[in-house]
């Protein structure tokens, strides 16, 4: 008992918060669902936020389809909140996921429509390196910009979302329209789609973005790289002192990240959506930031935090069609979620947790970005 | 109240920190009226912790503190300064843009009709307490023009200013000239000619000896013994602190230059302003010799060291490194020429503080063999990383209950021993040291000076910069003093004499 609680007292010391946070947002919103139950034909209800939980917990995770659609929705928030992670690490708050994804969904659309016909074991992973590509490129530039320039990222990040959609849409418009279709839109992705690897929707792509959870985490941890990159975010001056040069493992940082962000875009169009029209919303972009803070920026923190937040995507349904409480329940519970993080004094106030001695460095990067003094390199 | 009744008891004043650890175990402390009562200690003995009880910022678990004879309780800094107790920070708490007359009112302004500042009744004011005190202030000048030593005075003014009857100073002179020093002891001794009782937090022994009437040394949390200057001596004083002998002159011996290894010729530098911090410096540090910069502050060093150990671009002039120009190539092939550098900040520069031991301890080898391998040096080896931080930690007796914890966690002491121990590697050519003893106990400061000195006559070349010009007096065996960008002079370690190199660190004039 004693040993195995000191061997999670590390692990406990990073999840304290996050977990904390999810009680506390999951107990504020109870008391919206009741307040807001006296306001509709059913009437004022106390226990209703135990009939919604439950259908939620139900529609996420209490049968096979259930957990399979928790699964798929959490898949490209697993790649998602790794891009934004990925880029706390190195002091980068990439708000550009959104766009990132677009460019990835984009560029795994076109490249599988023109493949359509292809053998899969062809045409799947040509249209993945696509999206990866794509993400990359367009986390390029804010990395580059920033390495040259100085220019933040989280401006010039929010500049190329919207850019990314306006380009985009023109693009279909105008250079790979699919002919036949009433509205504009890419051809159908045929052989290149994700295959199916159990049930209705379970998809390859779900293997893929576990896979790259340990893989990133490899990196973080194991190698040179990893350390430069955890160097860069944690200190710029001791990593310029250390030899290392902030200024390239930025732009490089960015670029990881953008391909990161783009094969999030890549596995939602091969495995979900199938075909790339203008109005296709990248709530995953912003989702994704929620994914990293709860995770710690940690990859397993990511894929837990993922999970969490495809369950509130997979459940919410059911929760509505039962229990008549609406969907955007789930908006204010992952509102509340990020809210008690950012504000951790009141957590740490209601669960009486000590502060850490070490500061969180991610959220530092994330509040520093606006206003505070984000941890820059340097230019030298 | 009588001549011989004190103005401050603190008695079995103990706290106890969530750890576990004692930091201030049932000390006894008091304060007589017009009395300077120097607390001696090592870093993290509880001297800071037995004043910020004080000064309200901690609260005792146990003790009691009588003002007068009176028991009192402390709540908080307002509390303090209401019952007359004033502190002066060793980093300064004035707003750099305000003038000295803001600051020394900032919070207690004079004004006329209700809300209209007075500044001309608070500059009065003030120019009649400095000349009280024997020193002149221009209160409208703005902090940022002040030296350091002004804006101590302007923190003492402002403790007087609110009616402290009972200072603490903490560690005032640490970032003071000798001539600086000697007027802020000036000021100290009226400030006790006029009724103020002062407690003076040091480490400095001879400071100590100088102008407190009692020591009391403080070991571990607990008050190890109370001394008059006239019955002790540094060596007791300093076997009191650090609980053994300790050896406080550096036994330098004889050095034995060799070939020039480092060369700097012509350097200028701008600061982080775009000032030219550096206006044109040569020097040259030979193998297995000891070169120390002696300089107030802000002179120019840090810019030199920056340029030298690859951190900064020099405007113009070229560094050589036996013989061969290294002006132009990285840190990192710098490093691989056998250069280290302690830096002057070890927050800043030479750790990563959220990063646990081993990696600090390797951060300026991360990518070397064996410390990296596999996939073309792509992979860390945590073996070879662990074995090496095992080595060090040992070899520099680092402590730390575990090597997994955070840097952060250890003492200001130990984290300057990782840095040192990283730095001081055996395939060294030039070692540059800024600061390498800034806030360390004369334990620590012995065994690094040892470790210095090691290096020197295993054939490194040394260039040591410090803001004591005690340390550089003592360790190195040519002295070169650097004012306003410039070298400004040059002695032979025989020849330099306490005084006149202060001089010329305060002037840059070697004649008054």
């Amino acid at each position: 008992m004693r040993t195995l609680r000191t061997r999670l007292a590390p692990t406990w010391a990073v999840a304290s918060i996050p977990v904390y946070s999810i009680v506390l947002a999951f107990a504020v919103a109870a008391i919206v669902i009741i307040v807001s139950s006296a306001f509709t034909a059913s009437g004022f209800d106390p226990l209703l936020p135990f009939a919604a939980y439950g259908r939620l917990l139900a529609g996420s995770f209490l049968s096979g389809n259930a957990i399979a659609n928790t699964l798929v929705s959490a898949a490209p928030l697993m790649f998602g909140g790794l891009a934004v992670g990925l880029g706390l690490k190195a002091g980068l708050f990439n708000i550009g996921v959104a766009g990132q994804f677009l460019v990835g969904a984009f560029a795994a659309a076109v490249t599988g429509a023109s493949l359509a016909s292809a053998p899969t074991l062809v045409a799947m992973p040509l249209a993945m390196l696509a999206g990866a590509a794509g993400g990359a490129a367009y986390g390029f530039i804010p990395g580059y910009l920033k390495a040259r320039t100085g220019a933040h990222e989280v401006v010039t990040t929010i500049m190329l979302n919207s850019a990314a959609v306006l380009l985009l849409t023109w693009a279909v418009n105008d250079l790979v329209r699919a002919p036949g279709f009433t509205f504009p839109r890419t051809g159908e992705i045929g052989h290149s789609a994700l295959p199916v690897l159990l049930g209705r929707n379970l998809h390859l792509g779900i293997v893929f973005a576990v896979v790259t959870i340990f893989v990133i985490r490899w990196i973080l941890n194991r190698t040179t790289l990893g350390f430069e990159i955890r160097t860069v975010g944690t200190n710029p001056n001791a990593a310029r002192y250390a030899g290392m040069r902030p200024v390239l493992i930025t732009a490089l940082t960015m670029t990881i990240s953008g391909l990161l962000a783009g094969l999030a875009g890549a596995i939602q169009m091969l495995g979900v959506i199938g075909f790339y029209a203008p109005g296709i919303t990248a709530s995953v972009g912003f989702d994704s930031i929620a994914v990293a803070l709860l995770g710690r920026s940690d990859p397993i923190g990511i894929l837990f935090a993922a999970i969490l937040f495809g369950a509130f995507r997979a459940g919410a349904p059911l929760m509505q069609i039962e229990t008549s409480v609406p969907v955007e329940v789930i908006d204010i519970i992952q509102a509340l979620v990020i809210l008690f993080l950012a504000a951790d004094l009141i957590v740490r106030r209601v669960f009486r947790v000590r502060a850490p001695k070490v500061e969180i460095v991610e959220m530092a990067t994330v509040t520093g970005s606006w206003g505070g003094t984000p941890p820059t390199s340097s230019a030298g | 109240m009588s001549e011989k009744s004190p103005v401050l008891e603190m008695r079995g004043v103990t706290k106890r920190f969530p750890t576990g650890t004692l930091a201030n175990d049932a000390i006894d402390l008091d304060l007589g009226a017009g009395e300077i009562h120097a607390l001696l200690g090592e870093n993290g003995a509880g001297k800071s912790t037995l004043m910020n009880v004080l000064y309200g910022l901690v609260t005792p678990d146990e003790g009691e503190i009588r003002i007068n004879g009176a028991p009192v309780t402390i709540q908080g800094p307002a509390d303090a300064i209401a019952r007359g107790i004033g502190m002066v920070h060793q980093h300064f708490m004035l707003v750099p843009v305000l003038t000295v007359a803001e600051n020394v009112v900032l919070g207690q302004e004079i004004t006329r009709g209700g809300q209209i500042l007075d500044m001309r009744a608070a500059e009065r004011r003030i120019r009649e307490l400095a000349s009280g005190l024997g020193f002149a202030v221009d209160p409208g000048a703005r902090i940022d023009e002040l030296s350091l030593g002004q804006q101590q005075r302007v923190e003492i003014l402002k403790a007087i200013y609110r009616g402290a009857r009972i200072l603490v100073l903490d560690e005032p002179t640490a970032v003071l000239t000798p001539q600086e020093t000697r007027e802020i002891f000036g000021v100290l001794r009226r400030l006790v000619e006029s009724g103020t009782s002062i407690i003076f937090i040091s480490h400095k022994l001879d400071e100590v000896l100088e102008i407190a009437d009692r020591v009391t040394v403080i070991r571990r949390g607990k008050v190890v013994g109370t001394r008059k200057p006239a019955e002790t001596n540094e060596n007791e004083l300093a076997e009191l602190m650090v609980g053994r002998a300790v050896s406080l002159s550096v036994d330098r011996g004889q050095s034995h230059p060799g070939d020039v290894i480092l060369e700097v010729v012509g350097l200028r530098a701008t600061d982080d302003r775009r000032h030219e911090a550096c206006q044109g410096v040569d020097l040259t540090v030979r193998a297995g010799e000891i070169v120390g910069i002696a300089g107030v502050g802000g002179n120019g060093q840090d810019e030199l060291v920056e340029c030298i150990v690859g951190l900064r671009k020099p405007t113009a002039g070229a560094i050589r490194v036996a013989g061969r120009d290294i002006t132009r190539l990285s840190v990192d092939a710098r490093r691989d020429l056998g250069m280290a550098y302690v830096p002057a900040d070890r927050q800043r520069f030479g750790l990563v503080l959220p990063f646990r031991l081993p990696d600090n301890f390797v951060l300026t080898r991360y990518a070397e063999a064996p410390y990296a391998g596999g996939f073309g040096g792509f992979v860390r080896q945590d073996g070879p990383i662990r074995r090496e931080a095992d080595r060090l930690a040992k070899e520099f007796d680092v402590r730390t209950p575990s090597l997994d914890l955070p840097v952060a966690t250890l003492s200001g002491g130990n984290q300057q021993k990782v840095v040192v121990a990283r730095e001081f590697r055996h395939d060294l050519t030039v070692l540059t040291i800024d600061q390498p003893t800034r806030g360390l106990d004369v334990g620590s400061i012995e065994f690094i000076h040892k470790q210095v000195i090691e290096r020197r006559d295993a054939g490194v070349a040394v260039l040591l910069v410090s803001a004591e010009l005690d340390e550089v007096l003592d360790l190195s065996d040519r002295i070169l003093v650097m004012y306003r960008g410039r070298i400004v002079g040059s002695f032979a370690a025989a020849e330099a004499q306490r005084e006149k190199v202060g001089l010329l660190m305060a002037t840059g004039e070697s004649r008054p």
